[in-house]
């Protein structure tokens, strides 16, 4: 079993998914590695990648004209960055930086696409937890637009 | 005087009547934030206080003439020289009190209420998450956990503020975050990108958290919505509703459960919590307008 496999095999993201799935997904997986301030994607960039974060922390920002950039989300270990890979005209909507020295399982998206046409299982595998993850990153910007932390007496 | 908190007697050098405040000395006021800042009281002849509390309870402030509020201590229960209270302003009395200075008075009644669950605590590993303000009503549980460090398992703290200039203790957190033996995150819901902490709302940290579930307990305060998405997050990473502590908030005026103004249905917040274990107020949590 190669590293990307023992990892993506034992990752939460991917938890009951079936080996030769898993396999099929690490044929478009790669090692990668960015620097503290490192931009892994601009805004408008093709989204050709996903990526598994194996330790590190990458800031997800917006540049504002004049005031610099507003930092939205970040994301650590574990966690899974990008899912607009999956979704037409797949194009970048934010900025990602790393904020410290960040490894990460790369994965190709157009590879993975192809191969989820070819096999709908897969397809629905991934379907299925993306649809979590993206509920999960919704619950939380909703909670984070409610201004929680606002005074209640002005 | 003796007052029934979680059924354990606790005794108050204060006074003998529950409604007589006893008056402190401000001794010390700390800016913590904008709008935020955190007093030190000690007994008007300068000699120190006696005062006895445990984690989570609250006392009753009055300031002369202006009226009563009631805000958790936020000091260690070990050192009890002196009374320590964190505090938002956020109406007419909180902002009375931020007027006072150094030499003032202030009226204190209590300790109230129920308290952490520290005892319950003992040998699991303990989560700390707090949202905003709610750090302070906390604090003592985590002193207490550092007092009595060996006694616990792993000590994880997530800590939520707005942004992060809106982070309270900041040295306490700074100091905290070198140890080898609490897990401290934190994050904030909004920052530039000069910040280089996490960016995110605090229930999302949950997944940080690598300890046993199974044998876990959580204290758990905040805003009431934070609370209620965290103990989703720690149901989510395996926890049972029954080790997930929260500490709610009304209209407490009395603190001894006479005068009904924090009534939550059949519960006096003042007396019956403000700690409740998260399972039995799940239900009371989603009555609309109390």
């Amino acid at each position: 079993m190669t590293s990307l496999t023992s990892y993506l095999v034992e990752h939460p993201f991917l938890k009951g998914m079936d080996k030769k799935h898993i396999d099929l997904v690490v044929g478009c997986a790669k090692n990668v590695r960015y620097n503290p301030g490192d931009y892994l994607f601009h805004e408008g960039d093709e989204a050709d990648w996903f990526y598994f974060i194996r330790e590190g922390q990458l800031a997800l920002e917006v540049f504002r004209p004049h005031k610099g950039g507003i930092v939205f989300q970040t994301l650590g270990t574990n966690d899974v960055l990008g899912w607009s890979w999956l979704v037409a005209p797949y194009m970048r909507h934010f900025d990602c930086r790393a904020t410290e020295l960040t490894r990460a399982i790369a994965l190709d998206g157009n590879c993975l696409r192809k191969k989820c046409e070819e096999d709908h299982e897969l397809g629905y595998a991934m379907m299925n937890r993306f649809v979590k993850l993206t509920e999960d990153e919704l619950m939380a910007l909703r909670l984070q637009l409610m201004d929680i932390y606002d005074a209640p007496i002005k | 005087m003796m007052l029934q908190s979680n059924n354990t007697a606790i005794k108050t050098e204060l006074t003998n009547e529950p409604f007589v405040p006893v008056m402190y000395e401000i001794k010390r006021i700390q800016r913590e934030t904008e709008d935020t800042f955190t007093i030190d009281l000690i007994l008007p002849d300068k000699k120190k206080t006696n005062f006895r509390f445990k984690p989570g309870q609250f006392n009753s402030m009055f300031v002369h003439g202006c009226g009563e509020v009631p805000i958790s201590i936020s000091g260690n229960p070990i050192k009890n020289e002196k009374i320590v209270h964190t505090i938002r302003v956020v109406g007419t009395v909180t902002r009375a009190i931020r007027r006072l200075k150094v030499g003032e008075y202030i009226g204190i009644r209590g300790p109230f209420g129920s308290h952490w669950p520290v005892e319950k605590a003992v040998d699991k590993n303990v989560i700390i998450i707090a949202g905003g303000i709610g750090l302070a009503p906390i604090r003592p549980a985590v002193y207490h956990i550092l007092e009595h460090r060996e006694k616990y398992k792993d000590l994880s703290i997530l800590y939520g503020a707005r942004t992060p200039d809106d982070i309270i203790f900041k040295k306490e957190l700074e100091s905290i975050r070198g140890r080898f033996d609490i897990d401290l995150h934190v994050t904030v819901d909004r920052a530039d990108n000069k910040w280089m902490g996490n960016v995110g709302v605090v229930p999302t940290l949950a997944k940080r958290i690598t300890s046993d579930p199974s044998n876990s307990i959580a204290f758990v305060c905040g805003p009431e919505i934070m609370m209620r998405y965290s103990a989703v997050a720690l149901q989510q990473y395996g926890m049972s509703l029954q080790d997930i502590y929260i500490s709610l908030e009304r209209n407490m005026k009395c603190g001894i459960g006479l005068c009904g103004h924090c009534q939550y249905t059949g519960k006096f917040i003042c007396k019956d919590g403000p700690v409740y274990s998260y399972e039995t107020v799940k239900d009371l949590l989603k009555t609309r307008e109390i």
